[in-house]
């Protein structure tokens, strides 16, 4: 029935069209306007269908991929499970309670910004809680509990919402809560602790964190560092060593980072390009001299490199977006690390590294635009 | 064996199970067909018949004189009720031609060809002309241009488009399925105005049936094409990125496929071809796949150019009531539709009514710099700065970032994790780029 009115209608408008030819011309596009006038609160498109449906009129394309910023954060989150879950195997409850307060600060901290800042509630992205996760893994277990908030609080705030929130932040959000309590609490966050395991061979306990809280001892970098202790590979690699709740066991950081990068949510140029940066400077200085500079292998294994580059220099807003911008970005950032743990004052170097060339990023992006397809040839016609 | 393909380019779920099987269905002749006068890319044309003439079936009735237009035909034979401004499937009203039927058939043909191998080339350029042959494949663009080049082009090459990469669409599959005859006749008959040795035929992969029957031909025939498998990917069809998958050769930046030796031509275009050629008809009907989740019975129906969709819905079983969107074309570059009573066009290729999956009603999250558009741009450029630069009306970056070399395929918006529209605001940085040229152009005249 509705058809059959559209129909007559249909014929009577171009009626009134030709009549009117001169005025129509004048108005060009709106054409539509004498259908619309009879009844004029109704859409016109709503009288298309037999169920008066609304179809939807907008530019392709109609469809659209399952990929969702809120996706990638949660799926982060899940590759850095096992890396959380080898951490409060190895330092207990203390581990557990420092990411549970760096995760639920962040959270609310995101929450109050959005409040000020009238943007809408933006928690659940999942963006706060890696930022959070993030933190924590950087901090030694035994970190305060009230400095872990504080270093969360500043994280979201000043590393994310100041610049205007999420995909808005230069620097990785997580880096600058870290920064901060570098700098306001240097005793602390150097105060390491030793795995239960290294501290009594004799069982683990979870229920009391006493004896975890108690041993506490140097870093494998800062042993060596300062001290020129070196460490074996093998706990580097399983995580039985001194450190950040993050930097115990690569092998769980590194299952985490090979699902990132096989689901490409972590550019592999990155990883591959700081890591093997900071394997080919390092040697070619071991291979100078043994005796004065580390070996290659404990150059990666040891301190946050796994973590930094799985899971922080891969932080997708704090990266650049061309393939060039990413080589240049990696490649300098294993070049500072080496040179900061080799010649700076300081063991470990992963967090300015990143936090550098992060800051290089907007220029990085600039400088590197890839050549369209076609535009090679275009030059060479030219010459 | 592996595939030729592209660099980059993604794929979308094509959900071509649906129509894939269901023979071509010949609709018959409408009562009312609305005819644009325009159906081409180029030169309008202009209106021949007036208010209550009588046309017969294959009867020009808008044409021009200029070079780079096609006429139009009637496609039915009856009387021409009205000539004024109706909706047309690309969105605007146009001025179209509506021929009601009276009854009886009655055909007007092209001038016949006796033997296509001895006309001379001028003449099949008038037929492929006279018959208003455009690009099938949705472009529009008007063949016999196409199949002219400058004499200091030297081409090649020709490649046969049956890449048809755009989901739920199965128009050219059918055909190559079933007409797979004439379709390397139109080939064969194009390569030889073209006066080319050379012939690739490309299909996508996931048109087991096309490729083998199509295979299965060129050898019993005894044509010497090359058949071209392709990757399943998304825009395998676009022109440029088919070359490169074909011949590994790059169109440059604003250069046209003959720049490279190439002419490339869709399957539906070669079978309009053959039939003007050898059978004198003018392209007055095509095929075109009614298909989606909101359409009861999807099909692929052989249909006159003008018949207006809603018939089109009649012989499918209608729309579903929780039809969504409706467009015209595939999903990726498709237009939608907002009244059934819009016609076929020659660039029609596809009518797909769908329900749910409506992007709009996804949430907008600010760009978290991923890289997704990046990865997936086929002509490499940088969808994400680009839609910044387009929302900020920076025209200067527009243009030293390429937006120019947009294909607007749609791959960047498609692959976006924050549901930007990025080839939307990408087209309006192509539009804005060009009005601040005009402008300046103008300041400095």
């Amino acid at each position: 029935m509705t058809e059959k009115k559209n129909d007559i209608k249909e014929k009577q408008d171009p009626a009134k069209t030709e009549a009117s030819a001169e005025k129509q011309e004048k108005k060009g596009t709106s054409a539509e306007k004498p259908k619309a006038k009879p009844k004029p609160k109704k859409n016109p498109r709503a009288k298309l269908f037999k169920s008066e449906r609304m179809t939807i009129v907008a530019p392709a394309p109609h469809a659209k991929g399952k990929q969702s910023v809120p996706r990638i954060m949660y799926t982060v989150i899940i590759a850095l499970l096992p890396a959380v879950a080898a951490s409060i195997f190895f330092f207990g409850t203390r581990a557990m309670v420092t990411i549970m307060v760096a995760v639920f600060s962040a959270m609310v901290a995101e929450f109050a910004c959005n409040k000020i800042m009238k943007t809408g509630v933006t928690i659940d992205d999942g963006s706060a809680i890696l930022t959070g996760l993030l933190l924590a893994m950087t901090l030694p277990p035994t970190f305060p509990v009230a400095a872990t908030a504080l270093g969360a609080v500043i994280a979201i705030v000043f590393g994310k919402q100041v610049f205007g929130g999420l995909g808005a932040n230069i620097f990785n959000p997580a880096l600058i809560g870290r920064a901060f309590l570098q700098a306001s609490f240097p005793v602390k966050i150097t105060t390491w602790t030793l795995p239960a395991f290294a501290s009594s061979n004799a069982y683990f306990d979870i229920a009391t964190s006493k004896t975890v809280d108690t041993v506490s001892g140097a870093t494998p970098l800062g042993l060596w560092k300062f001290e020129g202790i070196g460490t074996h590979l093998k706990p580097l690699l399983f995580g039985n060593i001194g450190g950040c709740i993050g930097e115990t066991s690569a092998l769980a950081l590194l299952l985490g980072g090979i699902v990132l990068l096989i689901l490409k949510y972590a550019d592999w140029r990155i990883p591959l390009s700081y890591i093997g940066t900071v394997f080919l400077f390092s040697g070619a200085l071991w291979l100078i001299d043994p005796s004065r500079y580390p070996d290659p292998l404990f150059m990666i294994l040891s301190g946050g490199l796994i973590l930094g580059a799985f899971f922080m220099a891969t932080d997708m807003v704090t990266s650049p977006v061309t393939p060039l911008g990413t080589w240049i970005y990696g490649i300098g950032m294993g070049v500072m690390l080496v040179v900061i743990r080799i010649w700076g004052g300081l063991p470990e170097g992963v967090m300015y590294s990143i936090l550098f060339m992060n800051g290089l990023v907007p220029l990085l992006n600039r400088w590197t635009r890839p050549k369209y397809f076609g535009e090679i040839q275009e030059e060479s016609q030219k010459k | 064996m592996k595939l030729s393909t592209f660099k980059k380019g993604l794929h979308p779920e094509d959900y071509k199970y649906l129509s894939q099987d269901k023979a071509i269905e010949t609709l018959p002749p409408p009562d009312d067909v609305y005819i644009p006068v325009q159906q081409h890319i180029g030169t309008p044309c202009e209106p021949l018949v007036k208010k209550g003439d009588r046309v017969k079936t294959g009867q020009i009735i808008a044409d021009n004189s200029a070079y780079v237009s096609a006429p139009v035909h009637a496609t039915i034979s009856g009387t021409v009720k009205d000539i004024s401004k109706y909706y047309h499937p690309l969105g605007m009203r146009e001025t179209m031609i509506h021929i009601q039927r009276d009854g009886e058939e009655e055909w007007e043909y092209l001038e016949p060809i006796d033997d296509w191998k001895w006309t001379p080339k001028e003449k099949l350029l008038k037929t492929i002309r006279d018959a208003g042959i455009v690009g099938l494949g949705g472009a529009t663009f008007p063949t016999h241009v196409k199949l002219a080049p400058p004499d200091d082009r030297a081409i090649d090459s020709f490649i046969l488009n049956g890449v048809e990469c755009e989901p739920y669409l199965t128009a050219d599959d059918r055909l190559m399925v079933e007409e797979a005859d004439k379709i390397l006749l139109g080939m064969s008959i194009m390569m030889h105005i073209l006066d080319v040795q050379k012939g690739y035929i490309g299909i996508e992969n996931n048109k087991p049936g096309a490729i083998a029957r199509m295979q299965k031909r060129v050898v019993e025939l005894g044509y010497p094409f090359k058949m071209v498998p392709l990757k399943v990917k998304y825009p395998q069809g676009a022109e440029k990125m088919l070359i490169y998958s074909v011949l590994k050769r790059k169109v440059p930046c604003g250069k046209l496929p003959m720049d490279v030796g190439v002419v490339v031509n869709n399957v539906a275009t070669a079978y309009a071809v053959a039939e003007a050629v050898t059978e004198a008809k003018p392209l007055i009907q095509r095929v075109i796949t009614v298909t989606g989740d909101g359409v009861k019975q999807p099909k692929n129906l052989m249909a006159r150019i003008g018949t207006p969709f809603k018939e089109l819905f009649n012989v499918c079983g209608n729309v579903k009531d929780n039809v969504n969107r409706i467009f015209m074309g595939g999903p990726m570059m498709g237009m939608t539709q907002y009244h059934l009573e819009s016609p076929v066009v020659k660039g029609s290729s596809g009518i797909v009514a769908v329900t749910g999956d409506l992007v709009e009603e996804l949430t907008t999250f600010p760009c978290i710099r991923c890289g997704a558009c990046v990865l997936a741009c086929p002509m490499n450029l940088l969808p994400l700065r680009l839609s910044k630069f387009s929302q900020e009306n920076m025209t200067g970056e527009l243009e030293d970032y390429g937006v120019s070399n947009c294909i607007e395929c749609g791959c960047c918006a498609f692959a976006c994790p924050a549901n930007i529209p990025l080839v939307q605001w990408i087209r309006v940085g192509k539009l804005r780029l060009r009005e601040h040229q005009a402008k300046t152009a103008k300041e400095k005249a």
